[in-house]
């Protein structure tokens, strides 16, 4: 049986894992289920690089996308006649090296998280949601058309808030589940009427007889079909539609402004963060636009939104990053900063000069390792020394020997370093930058990638250089085996994963000239990361606090409003609860009580009423019925007497 | 002649009615019923004989009739007299239990 033919065994081990687990192990035995749990991701594993080995050594002439593979499809609704939505595993170049992330990351995270979670209530349960997730996030990846897309978009999302929410006794928690699910249900509100949109009028577009033989209406081959997308253009709705469904993916990849709920979202065990909220399903949002990559160049406009929110979210992010003291939250920043780099790396992509979409797609392979590894070793300290708050670390260098030398690696490999993987996924987005002439965003990510350099190195030092500044931070010892296995293994990836020629197995469009490392673009990257780590070396490498605070007064009140991620938060608040909660949502629920509560209860008492009065007739006398009988089959006799006459 | 029998039956049926609708003791409602049974017992007679004499239906009716009325007066002078020693009266006015 060979995998390329039976891809749908992928997904299909967590599923059965998370079937398993949930219903019959989990009730028996924790442990057991993190084994069983972690087992079957590793088979999902090494069938996702023996499906990719087998895809890549396929023929493919020539440049541009390799030809996607349909094996496995059936018929899930038929909503009429040449409107169906099939379920199936698409196998293409992106799909694979998703399946491949997925399925490597999660399986680290699974070994990690046996010992990271030991001890913990629910952790039967904990392996559950992760089987949960990985499902979806597997189901997603190969999804054909835009349909199954949406379905397990939205299951990825309720395992993000059911893994969010893990830690459920703990209000904050809670909170945090809930905002995280709200403002992604919310964005996807706009991608579900984006899909209508698309499925609209692609079935018009198949109507007129354009695209028949493309596939169904939301498929995503129909979609990617140079004649549907110019037959929807003159319908002069594919814009709007492609923009409904990136109002989706900036919810998920959190963009600017549904950026929120990500930093909140910490709040979950630091392994899902690892998983969910870094390496996976915030680049589902930077997956689905590069799977409508087709469609988005033909929507220039569209495509001008997402390289121009992509930008301004890096730079917001990365600035915010700065300030936190929260290790997570200072991640979680830097992981909407490098979104916000996927994303303007498709935006500035075009059919023409492709080099845009091959480096997003590259930058979020390596991002996914390092990140994971940042938020993995994160873990480990955190759990070593039970704080978030890095001022309160130091001096971790000697007693967390190996963990700290992996998060070195990460932090460098994603301040982008030579010859560590940033590197080589951030020049190729930088030189798409520059060959597109889009100057603004070449400069752009270059101050941005300072900034990376800045921030991820202050929380380096702070964490690992210096004194230690609490007596947990002094107590602190290396963390089991089990944790720092996957540290190694990510930080070989981290180190290794730059150096794979990506545009040979990834690319769209026109075929790209092969061309090595663009001086011009690794020089000054390379100069920004070093300024921003030697920065970050003078002010933090003491763990000090007095060495910033001029620093910090000197920034005064704009520093503030940095550090209160420029009150977004009260934005949002302020919004709801001031505007909307009392200007919208207090009528209509008055309306709701008493206009139509009102309305029903009133049929009901009139109803009541009729009845009481009746019952008045029901004497119970034998004669009164009588005497009411005989009187209408008088009345009856007499009607029919007159009709007959 | 039909006109006239037509006529006693209507009185009987007129007279039962009453009865039906009037009497307090429910052997008198029996009897009432049995009235109007026997002047519709009339009725098909009397039709037989005056529309189709030939014919037989309307006598045989009759005595399907008398045979029903016996039956009939049987179950309902039962459940009389059972509601009497239950009740010792016969008074159908007291008789409410319809109404629960």
């Amino acid at each position: 049986m060979s995998i390329i033919e039976n891809p749908w065994i992928i997904p299909a081990l967590p599923l059965f894992s998370f079937l398993i687990v949930g219903l019959f192990i989990r009730p028996v035995s924790g442990k057991l289920a993190g084994i069983f749990g972690t087992l079957s991701i590793f088979c999902a594993m090494v069938a996702a690089y023996t499906l990719a080995w087998q895809y890549f050594s396929l023929d493919h002439h020539g440049g541009g996308a390799r030809s996607a593979l349909l094996p496995f499809s059936f018929e899930w609704l038929r909503f009429m006649k040449g409107m169906t939505v099939n379920f199936g595993v698409m196998v293409d170049s992106i799909s694979v090296m998703m399946l491949t992330v997925v399925t490597t990351v999660s399986f680290l995270v699974h070994l990690y998280s046996t010992s990271y979670m030991h001890g913990e209530d629910g952790y039967g349960r904990y392996f559950t949601y992760l089987s949960l997730f990985t499902f979806s996030m597997l189901g997603l990846v190969v999804a054909p058309n835009i349909f199954q897309m949406y379905v397990f978009w939205e299951l990825v999302g309720v395992s993000s808030f059911l893994l969010i929410g893990f830690y459920y006794q703990k209000p904050a928690a809670v909170s945090a589940s809930k905002k995280a699910f709200i403002v992604t249900r919310f964005a996807d509100l706009g991608f579900l009427i984006g899909i209508l949109v698309l499925a609209y009028f692609g079935y018009q577009v198949q109507l007129g007889g354009v695209g028949v033989n493309a596939g169904q209406a939301v498929d995503f081959t129909f979609l990617s079909n140079p004649e549907v997308l110019t037959k929807l253009n003159e319908m002069g709705v594919l814009t709007l539609a492609l923009i409904l469904v990136y109002a989706g993916a900036a919810g998920k990849s959190a963009m600017f402004p549904l950026h929120i709920w990500l930093p909140d979202a910490m709040e979950g065990p630091t392994p899902v963060s690892a998983l969910i909220h870094a390496a996976t399903m915030v680049v589902a949002g930077v997956y689905l636009v590069a799977r409508l990559f087709p469609a988005f160049s033909a929507a220039p406009n569209a495509l001008e939104v997402v390289a121009v929110v992509g930008l301004f979210t890096s730079a917001f992010a990365a600035i915010i990053a700065c300030t936190q003291d929260d290790i997570k939250r200072v991640l979680a920043f830097s992981t909407l900063s490098q979104l916000g780099y996927m994303m303007f790396s498709l935006g500035i992509a075009t059919m023409e000069e492709p080099l845009g979409y091959t480096a997003a797609m590259f930058h979020l392979y390596t991002h996914a390792f390092f990140k994971a590894l940042l938020f993995l070793g994160a873990g480990a300290v955190i759990h070593s020394v039970h704080t978030n708050d890095v001022w309160k670390m130091g001096g971790l260098k000697s007693k967390m020997p190996i963990t700290h030398f992996t998060f070195l690696i990460a932090v460098l490999a994603i301040a982008g370093i030579w010859p560590l993987a940033g590197f080589f996924s951030k020049d190729e987005i930088l030189s798409a930058a520059l060959e597109s002439h889009r100057y603004f965003h070449f400069y752009g990510g270059l101050v941005i990638a300072g900034l990376t350099a800045f921030y991820m190195a202050r929380i380096y030092f702070l964490t690992f250089w210096g004194k230690a500044r609490s007596d947990n931070a002094s107590h602190a010892h290396e963390a089991s085996a089990v944790i720092l296995i996957p540290l190694v293994i990510l930080s070989v990836l981290s180190c290794t994963t730059g150096w794979i020629p990506f545009a040979h197995f990834v690319a769209i469009g026109r075929e790209l000239p092969h061309t090595g490392i663009n001086m011009a673009v690794a020089i000054p990257g390379t100069l920004v990361a070093v300024i921003g780590l030697l920065a970050s070396f003078f002010l933090y490498r003491t763990g000090d606090a007095k060495t910033v605070d001029g620093l910090v007064s000197g920034f005064g009140g704009l520093y503030r409003v940095i550090k209160k991620k420029f009150y977004f938060d009260e934005i949002y608040l302020f919004v709801t609860h001031k505007i909307i909660f009392r200007f919208v949502a207090t009528p209509v629920a008055w309306f709701d009580r008493n206009v139509v509560d009102g309305g029903v209860n009133l049929s009901g008492w009139t109803t009541r009423k009729a009845g009481y009065f009746l019952t008045l007739m029901q004497t119970g006398q034998l004669q009164t019925y009588g005497v009411w009988f005989v009187l209408g089959a008088v009345v009856v006799s007499t009607l029919f007497w007159m009709t007959v006459n | 002649m039909l006109f006239h029998w037509v006529l006693l039956s209507l009185a009987l049926f007129s007279v039962g009615i009453y009865g039906v609708l009037t009497r307090r003791n429910a052997v008198g409602l029996l009897i009432s019923v049995e009235l109007m049974l026997n002047a519709a017992a009339i009725n098909l007679v009397v039709f037989n004989r005056y529309v189709a004499p030939a014919q037989v239906d309307g006598q045989v009716m009759a005595i399907f009739v008398m045979a029903l009325a016996a039956a009939e007066v049987l179950v309902g002078m039962a459940i009389l007299v059972m509601l009497f020693r239950k009740r010792k009266s016969a008074d159908v006015t007291k008789m409410m239990g319809l109404r629960h």
